[in-house]
């Protein structure tokens, strides 16, 4: 038993700080834990360090990854939570791709990978459906085979990002007698094709995050399936462990814990620091210590991963409690900013240039209600706990 | 012991419930929340001639409906559960409490214009540094020959935008956060001196910085005595957040109305979700909460005449309980609607965002929970 990283491991956290420190673009620091960024804010860190050939960490060395071990690559994601850099999005490099370098030909591996990589191609994920949520299988989107070609009908939602999206990876029905999880193909659709209508959700704190995808007779060349026929449920099942990597989101939580002390420290209460305040500083210090828990939670669940193990269904356990001290850490922080968390910065009229009130306190309310989706999306925390209750404990 | 209301309360509540499913349904809301005014004179002209309820805590000498705080909560109860934006709470019971406190053939002139819809009025109390404390004053007024001359900073000033006149707090004397020295002035919004930045509020509201840079006041514009006024603005801040805490349950009720349609008709797993247990057992919660706060806020309404202690401790129990209740039934509601809840389009993802701004609205669940226990630990001591 150690709880210390090897010198070798604190060398290379000292490599990949150096590298973003030097790198990281100067323009978007502070803003990496916004809901609001624009597409070039996301791309251009995507860029650099797929330059650098650190951008897929985790894929095979052969197909582009960096041939890290899983230490390594812990460390490397927490330094660049720790540095609060933009976000890699998921949607290319942690799901559609693994799932075409292990599922897919020779020609799709060397057709798609390299835009996934260099970030040329952006990806958007077409799962969910209006009446599909929890119960993904139940989906409806149909895809009818026309020669060589699919003939893609129905809808999908909730989908992040689409707005920008060149791709897609769907989900989608080709037999529709068979079981609900027997008959789904998994399909990759050109979202330039003629049928394909991506349409606004704005969301609770005013942003256009997520958007419903409409698919009208959209043809998609048989060659654009991953796997079988028929077995697309199969890719999925894969992508879901894959997504569950790093969904603890601790080291993210770690920076937001620190940016929530700095402003209470800053806010007056009573003529005195709000983090001098009792209850304020209890509540604190009782979400360190649950984000210290989940970390050495997450710490555990890593190193029967490096031992070969690999992230079981105990991952739920990261999803549940990650996205809880998530939100804490919101409702802490509206809490904290007093009467500032009232005032609306988007939309109409106004000078939305010059916040109102301190820089700290402007997007409190936004950031609370946006935070509210994260014990909503990837597998709602009710559906974890059925999870974990029929997985892991056998009930 | 006696829960019932009179025959008129009675009307009041069915006959602005009637006015608001008929004229005020959540389209019509949005339309005017995001308008360019943000509110709806005509509507608040009908609160004045078509219903009257605007002189429903004002005495008939007053022109007034004869009620009090009672006929405060049945309204604000209503207005919650339509999430009104036109400014009832600024305006009749805030500015009518505090004219009513500090009184005067002005006062009495300015609340029969409140009755008429004539005069809207907005409470600049709060600053950017003072949180909850109302004496933590940097805003200062300086005699000036008979009048004042008022500086300071005065920090999101909820329905300013739609203000005839403002109701601020200044000190006259003492230091920043004494109890004595703090005065209560009426300032006319287009006053030289007096500059504003209006903004809209998250929950779809409007409200204003308010800057005075060396406006110069008439002698009659300070309400009340000199020095004098905090106990006043502790007393009609305390009345405000028992009205706030009858939106909330109003606010409240529909959330948990609205989750509970969405979940009986919404299918997952070939059933409803509402037949899963886990959301069943959440569902009766919320109900528990939205009941707790029902009886808490009916208790501190009916305390508001009692001594300063015992209305304080009441106030402080009522809100702290309702801002649980808030963040509670709020999320509650978003989680089991999904990803419906997170969108903008449902009425719900809007009663959410006022229910979580009522929660630190005239003071947080942990300000109240520490005033309760100071009158209820520390005065016995």
């Amino acid at each position: 038993m150690d709880l210390q990283f090897s010198p070798e491991d604190i060398a290379f956290r000292d490599e990949v700080r150096a590298f973003i420190a030097d790198n990281y673009p100067a323009g978007l620091r502070g803003k990496g834990g916004r809901e609001d960024l624009s597409k070039e804010d996301i791309l251009s860190w995507h860029r650099i360090l797929a330059r650098k050939g650190w951008v897929a960490p985790a894929w095979p060395k052969e197909y582009g990854g960096t041939g890290w071990n899983a230490v390594q690559r812990y460390i490397f994601s927490e330094e660049l939570a720790r540095a609060e850099t933009t976000p890699i999005l998921p949607f290319g490099i942690a799901m559609v791709g693994p799932v075409i370098y292990t599922f897919g030909t020779p020609e799709q591996k060397a057709k798609f990978l390299p835009g996934i990589l260099s970030g040329d191609d952006w990806w958007c994920q077409g799962y969910s459906e209006p009446g599909a949520g929890s119960d993904l299988a139940s989906l409806r989107t149909r895809a009818e085979r026309d020669g060589d070609h699919y003939i893609v009908n129905g809808q999908k939602t909730w989908t992040t990002l689409a707005q920008h999206a060149d791709w897609g990876f769907f989900l989608v029905r080709t037999d529709p007698a068979a079981k609900p999880q027997e008959g789904i193909s998994f399909l990759l659709i050109d979202m330039k094709s003629p049928g394909v209508t991506v349409r606004p959700i704005i969301t609770l704190g005013g942003e256009h995050e997520v958007n419903e995808v409409w698919l009208e007779n959209v043809r998609v060349p048989v060659e654009n399936r991953i796997y079988e026929e028929n077995k697309g449920w199969t890719c999925a099942k894969f992508l879901l462990a894959h997504e569950r990597t790093g969904i603890a989101g601790v080291a993210r939580s770690k920076r937001g814990v620190e940016r929530l002390r700095d402003i209470a420290a800053s806010e007056v209460d009573q003529g005195q620091p709000l983090i001098q305040n009792p209850f304020f500083k209890r509540k604190i210090a009782e979400l360190e210590i649950d984000l210290t828990s989940l970390e050495y939670t997450e710490l555990r669940s890593l190193a029967s991963t490096a031992a070969g193990k690999g992230p079981g269904p105990e991952s739920s356990l990261l999803k549940i409690k990650g996205s809880e001290i998530q939100q804490r850490i919101t409702e802490l922080a509206l809490e904290a900013v007093g009467h500032y968390g009232a005032p609306y910065f988007r939309g109409f009229g106004g000078d939305n240039e010059h916040g109102i009130g301190p820089d700290y306190a402007q997007r409190a309310a936004p950031t609370y209600f946006n935070m509210r989706k994260t014990t909503i999306y990837g597998g709602s925390n009710e559906i974890q706990r059925n999870i974990i209750a029929k997985m892991v404990l056998g009930l | 012991m006696d829960f019932s209301y009179t025959e008129t309360q009675t009307m009041l509540r069915d006959t602005l419930a009637r006015y608001l499913s008929d004229r005020y349904d959540h389209e019509t809301r949005m339309k005017v929340s995001r308008s360019d005014a943000g509110w709806s004179a005509a509507t608040w002209k009908a609160f004045a001639d078509e219903l009257g309820i605007l002189g429903a805590p004002f005495t008939e000498a007053q022109g007034g409906l004869g009620g009090g705080a009672l006929e405060n909560m049945i309204v604000m109860e209503e207005l919650g559960s339509r999430l009104v934006v036109e400014p009832y709470l600024s305006t009749v019971v805030i500015g009518g409490g505090v004219l009513r406190a500090t009184g005067g053939a002005a006062a009495d002139d300015l609340i029969g214009r409140i009755i008429g819809g004539e005069v809207v009025t907005a409470f600049a109390y709060a600053e950017p540094h003072g949180r909850y404390d109302w004496a933590d004053l940097k805003t200062t007024a300086k005699k000036d020959g008979a009048g004042w001359v008022l500086n300071g900073h005065k920090a999101v000033v909820r329905d300013a935008p739609h203000a005839t006149h403002l109701i601020v707090s200044a000190r006259t004397g003492g230091g920043q956060r004494d109890r004595d020295g703090v005065s209560l002035f009426l300032v006319e919004k287009g006053a030289r001196g007096v500059s504003t930045r209006d903004y809209p509020t998250v929950d779809g509201g409007r409200a204003s910085e308010v800057y005075f840079e060396n406006a110069s006041l008439p002698a009659d514009a300070l309400l009340g005595a000199e020095g004098a006024a905090l106990p006043v603005i502790e007393r009609v801040i305390d009345e405000a957040t028992v009205a706030i805490c009858a939106e909330a349950t109003g606010v409240m009720r529909q959330l948990h109305l609205q989750t509970m349609d969405y979940a009986k008709q919404r299918k997952q797993f070939g059933r409803a979700i509402s037949d899963f247990q886990v959301l069943q057992h959440r569902m009766v919660d919320m109900f528990m909460e939205v009941e707790q706060s029902v009886s808490l806020t009916l208790m501190a309404t009916l305390k508001l005449e009692e001594s300063d202690a015992e209305r304080m401790k009441a106030v402080s129990a009522a809100k702290s309980r309702v801002g649980k209740a808030c963040r509670f039934v709020g999320q509650s509601a978003i989680q089991i609607h999904g990803g419906m809840g997170m969108t903008d389009e449902l009425a719900v993802g809007h009663y959410f965002k006022r229910a979580t701004m009522i929660e630190n609205q005239f003071g947080s669940i942990d300000h109240h929970l520490a005033r309760y226990e100071r009158l209820s630990f520390d005065a016995a001591a």
